[in-house]
């Protein structure tokens, strides 16, 4: 079975590559919101597009403005499709649901374990269901092996 | 750790449930406003997601969503503001997007700024204390040991939680305004002793008191804090020395700039720290790292991005400048002048900058051609002219971000460093020998 199932912390249905690190990041400093690319020269992201992809970060790191940021960056379509973490990050679950109290639009947010999170990797075409369903969409998959 | 909390979340969802009280229910149906009823509406959803099971009530909050970003945090701080929101509990004002009353000497694009100035008014028509600053602790609204506060902006939640013993959650942008309009918070994580104790120790190992004793040690020891305790409580231990007040403020700000640090001990420091053994509350350590000499200077030579001598602006006061700051900086400036390549620029809010010019230290700084914003800082205020690419402070917070935000270099060095780099026109750093 080509599947992980995580925690839907904010749930909904996404679709797109990945993008995977295993070092946080502050979306504050570190995510430009009017491109979508990773700005933080220290994060092995740096230069990377996570707008439309499904991010995977440990967890998010540094500012409190780092919610504001992700809002403005769901507002202008320029958000990663789905944010992947390991346990339930905070920070990102706010932004998404402040952005449906908003604007009647957010994106999932699913919480892995350490384990699975390990199972990512980065390039891959994935599926997030609203029940936190990850689901490869190409190739053999070694995620249960 | 994540993994089992993690595991423990899931559990919860098929077995407990979040309890409203019957004045949180009475909010929820809108009651009390519908300002209130929408911020109890995404702190009930929150409060969830925390794996909370009831609310508590606070008597302070800190609000960090005061900080223009763009039109998502305007439209949000509009809406709540026209919906007639007030807070429920005394609350203090992060820094904003602009110096309200000095914006027009900096780079600030006018539109940004009017968009700025509209944020400002919705927050400061809730019921706020317009305080601006990023150093709430420093006002005469600091909280006190045992409060239950909700507080944004990630150097300050560690001060609150560290040094003076309050209690808040790592509360981020647009849920710190949410807790202070509903006068409560999800009573979960750094809010209950149990989750307070320390997990991972830090023991200081052959570092001099001299060192010690230096400024620029804060930074770079919170630095690194931030960097090798991940989501886990550090305890410090084997300080020789009683750091002062500002040498917290900066050990704050480093270690929740490089990691998500809201809270951490100092044996015989910190007030939930008087032994060791307190500190973890009686708990195994569950990692030990030595913080030697070594493990210092590599953590300074991280927070400088820089090559060579060039430099066009010194910036302090990140978090903002105190008035012992100005008093330390003033003599430093006696009598010499920055060099005319070099700007030279000190960050604060607009009541210590006011206290600091009775106070007579803000002479030197403008004879010295040094200049002073209040109300916001260079990270949050699009107000540095482009031609601004090497900054040097010894903030380990503008060192971190400013690469990433402002697309500048730094250099970090001790405010000595810093004067004597803005005389010369050049860098100049002098490393722990």
């Amino acid at each position: 079975m080509i599947s992980i199932q995580g925690q839907a912390v904010v749930a909904g249905i996404a679709e797109g590559e990945t993008l995977v690190s295993h070092e946080p990041l502050s979306f504050w400093g570190g995510y430009d919101h009017s491109t979508g690319e990773i700005i933080d020269r220290r994060h092995p992201l740096s230069g990377q597009m996570a707008a439309g992809k499904v991010l995977a970060i440990p967890f998010s790191r540094g500012s409190s403005t780092g919610t504001a940021v992700l809002l403005e960056a769901i507002k202008s379509g320029h958000a990663p499709a789905a944010i992947l973490t390991t346990g339930v990050d905070t920070f990102f679950a706010l932004a998404s649901i402040v952005a449906e109290e908003m604007y009647g639009r957010s994106i999932p947010i699913v919480a892995l374990t350490a384990e699975d999170f390990g199972k990512l990797k980065t390039g891959e075409r994935v599926r997030v269901e609203a029940e936190g369903l990850i689901r490869r969409l190409n190739g053999a998959s070694d995620w249960h092996g | 750790m994540a993994h089992e909390s993690l595991q423990s979340t899931m559990q919860a969802e098929d077995t407990t449930m979040l309890k409203l009280s019957e004045r949180d229910a009475a909010m929820l149906r809108g009651e009390q406003g519908a300002a209130t009823q929408m911020a109890m509406r995404i702190l009930a959803r929150m409060a969830e997601v925390y794996g909370a099971e009831e609310l508590l009530d606070i008597t302070g909050a800190h609000i960090d969503s005061t900080v223009y970003i763009g039109e998502g945090g305007l439209e949000f701080a509009e809406r709540l503001a026209s919906l007639g929101a007030q807070v429920a509990v005394p609350t203090t004002l992060n820094v904003s997007g602009l110096d309200e009353h000095g914006w027009r000497e900096w780079a600030v694009p006018p539109e940004w700024a009017r968009n700025a100035q509209r944020q400002m008014a919705a927050y400061a028509s809730m019921g706020t204390t317009p305080t601006w600053t990023c150093a709430p602790y420093q006002t005469e609204m600091k909280p006190k040991f045992g409060e239950q506060i909700a507080w944004g902006e990630s150097n300050a939640i560690a001060f609150a939680n560290s040094v003076i013993g309050a209690r808040t959650q790592r509360y981020p942008d647009l849920f710190d305004v949410c807790c202070a309009i509903t006068g409560r918070v999800p009573a979960v994580g750094l809010h209950l002793t149990e989750n307070r104790a320390g997990e991972v120790l830090f023991r200081l190992v052959g570092v001099p008191e001299a060192i010690q004793r230096d400024d620029a040690f804060y930074p770079v020891l919170g630095h690194w804090l931030g960097r090798m305790a991940e989501e886990r409580i550090p305890v410090i231990d084997g300080l020789r020395v009683t750091p002062n007040e500002d040498q917290l403020k900066a050990l704050c700000a480093g270690a929740a700039a490089s990691g998500r640090v809201a809270l951490f001990h100092i044996v015989g420091v910190t007030p939930e720290a008087p032994t060791l053994e307190v500190a973890f509350q009686g708990r195994a350590p569950q990692a030990v790292f030595d913080v030697t000499l070594e493990v210092l200077r590599k953590a300074r030579r991280e927070l400088t991005t820089a090559e060579g001598e060039t430099l066009d602006l010194v910036v302090l006061g990140s978090p903002h400048f105190s008035l012992a700051e100005f008093r330390q900086l003033a003599p430093l400036l006696e009598g010499k002048h920055r060099h005319a390549r070099v700007k030279f620029l000190v960050t604060s809010s607009r009541a210590m900058a006011h206290l600091a010019e009775k106070a007579g230290y803000l002479t030197s700084l403008k004879n010295f051609g040094g200049q002073l914003t209040v109300d916001t800082c260079i990270l949050t205020s699009p107000m540095l002219p482009p031609e601004i690419k090497m900054l040097m402070t010894n903030s380990a917070k503008f060192a971190y971000y400013s690469p990433g935000l402002l697309n500048t270099q730094v250099t970090f060095g001790s405010l000595n460093d810093c004067v004597e780099s803005a005389v010369r026109g050049q860098v100049l750093v002098r490393e722990w020998e």
